[in-house]
């Protein structure tokens, strides 16, 4: 278990987070942005409030 | 009521109160309104307290300290609270084409909810807090509070479960993340040990700067999640639907929910700069602050554009004026947020009355307008009735518009003075200014302030007589159509 002394110091968590949290919102970015027919359908989502009469 | 069929509007009565749940949101709607009422008031009183401390009368239960809990209690967890559970219950329903997954459980948030509200300000009154602030209610309140929020987020949870619709529209998962993030600061910020299990009093589980820490992960949280995410959910569907055109972009609203979830847990420690914690806290909490300004505006300007194409609905149309205003508060509100959680702006204003100054631009001109317009929007759908009075609702705007106005400016001045009067030196490297000096030159800003709390109490309570005449005629015309059907 020695190895997970390695989370307890600063210098390394802070930059692996900084890595995890980057790749994310460039997840959330390429997922957002990346794919016209995927951008057309995510947009169509817009008009539930205008259906739900 | 079932039985009785009536076209309002295209719409018929019977299948959508069949459909939806739409009574405990009128009971949630009638509650706001009334929460709304007495939390300002209180409010307006305490500023006046402050102002002309002789209205204190030597009472102990209304002194300012005291009336202080009952006011924040009311308007954040009473109006604001309950303006929430009833837009959430409503948009919830709509938006998933699904009925509210059980009606006792939401009967049991309702009334579960109101008793909490009374408890908390009857508990504040008698001198009982823990001290911890926009938590002051002491323990057995606190289990009270856990209880109603499980049973809310199963009802939540249960009714996006069993939606027709198969997307979950962007306003829920802004509901959503006020739901469990509501539960986990509670939990967490009310962790204690109460002295015996016949005493309101209770021990903090934290201590020293482990407790001011946790208090201001839970405080500004509630400003984050409470008060900004929940109320985004409504303005996610009331802003469309007033303004009869969808959002501006969704693809954008799904990354302001992202962004603004992930960045306002860092942010909270920017409360207590310049204090015990560790400086990187500070420096970390200042910088997701500063970082929170992309996902805020990226919001503000999502929602602002939403009525492209269609401003003249702002001349003609005192809801969507309310819905539009109420953004550009949150735009307003979030830059200044940001500036002042800078080490060296935070410097001046911290401890001065610019801080209530910015808590109140943020929850009369946001929080309080936006669920004014969302209200205005619902009445008549939730009655079946057009309001009572559009020109009421104009005037209503106005008092709260320029009231907002008198209150910011007010508690800008003042804080800023006295942030520079409590660092000025003279000659001698001796404090210029003695604290009292402060407090004097306060005073007719103080006074300003309760003008200004005024103007808007008095457009809260036209509200409530709007409200009041709408849901009388709303109620006499139903039975009109409905009596011909039971005879």
């Amino acid at each position: 278990m020695e190895w997970l002394m390695w989370f307890t110091k600063f210098e390394n968590t802070k930059p692996v987070s900084l890595v995890i949290f980057f790749v994310l919102f460039c997840g959330v970015m390429i997922y957002l942005y990346g794919s016209r027919s995927r951008g057309e359908k995510l947009e169509n989502f817009k008009n539930i409030p205008l259906q739900d009469d | 009521m079932a039985t009785a069929s009536v076209a309002t509007s295209g719409v018929n009565v019977s299948a959508v109160s069949e459909q939806y749940n739409y009574d405990v949101i009128r009971k949630f709607t009638i509650m706001t309104l009334v929460w709304g009422a007495i939390g300002m008031f209180v409010g307006v009183y305490i500023a006046s307290e402050l102002a002309y401390p002789f209205l204190n009368f030597d009472i102990p239960y209304i002194t300012f300290g005291r009336l202080r809990p009952v006011h924040t209690g009311a308007v954040i967890f009473g109006f604001g609270g309950s303006a929430l559970f009833a837009t959430s219950y409503y948009v919830v329903q709509r938006t998933c084409q699904a009925r509210l997954f059980s009606d006792g459980m939401a009967s049991f948030t309702f009334w579960g909810w109101q008793a909490i509200i009374v408890c908390a300000a009857l508990g504040n009154v008698l001198g009982y807090s823990q001290g911890r602030e926009y938590a002051e209610m002491e323990w057995p309140i606190d289990l009270m509070i856990e209880v109603v929020w499980v049973t809310y987020l199963i009802i939540f949870v249960g009714t996006l479960m069993k939606r027709k619709q198969p997307h979950i529209y962007v306003a829920n998962w802004f509901y959503l993340a006020f739901i469990l993030a509501t539960a986990l600061l509670h939990t967490f910020n009310n962790l204690a040990v109460p002295i015996s299990l016949f005493s309101m009093k209770s021990y903090s589980l934290f201590s020293g700067a482990q407790d001011a820490m946790t208090q201001w992960w839970y405080g500004h949280n509630a400003v984050g999640f409470f008060l900004t995410a929940a109320f985004l959910g409504m303005m996610y569907y009331f802003v469309p639907k007033q303004a009869g055109r969808p959002v501006y972009s969704y693809r954008l609203s799904v990354l302001h929910f992202w962004a603004i979830i992930f960045l306002y847990m860092w942010a909270g420690a920017h409360h207590l700069h310049w204090t015990a914690i560790p400086d990187w806290t500070s420096t970390l909490a200042a910088t997701f602050s500063i970082m929170l300004l992309l996902p805020s505006w990226g919001g503000m300007i999502n929602g602002i554009l939403t009525l492209s194409g269609a401003w003249d609905k702002l001349r003609t149309d005192p809801v969507m004026r309310f819905l539009i205003v109420a953004l550009s508060f949150y735009g307003m509100s979030t830059f200044e947020g940001p500036m002042m959680s800078l080490k060296d702006v935070n410097a001046l204003s911290h401890y001065t009355d610019w801080t209530i100054g910015h808590v109140h631009s943020g929850a009369l001109g946001w929080v309080a307008m936006i669920s004014f317009g969302s209200l205005y929007h619902l009445a008549p759908r939730l009655w079946n009735t057009p309001m009572y009075s559009q020109k009421l609702i104009n005037v209503h705007f106005w008092l709260a518009t320029i009231g907002i106005l008198l209150y910011i400016v007010a508690m800008w001045i003042s804080g800023i003075m006295q942030g520079l009067m409590w660092r000025a030196f003279d000659d001698f490297g001796n404090l210029q200014y003695s604290f009292v000096e402060s407090v004097a030159a306060a005073h007719p800003f103080y006074v300003m302030r309760a003008l200004g709390g005024a103007f808007f109490l008095s457009g809260m309570l036209l509200m409530c007589y709007n409200m009041y005449k709408t849901i009388r005629k709303g109620s006499t015309e139903q039975q009109v159509e409905i009596s011909p059907v039971a005879a």
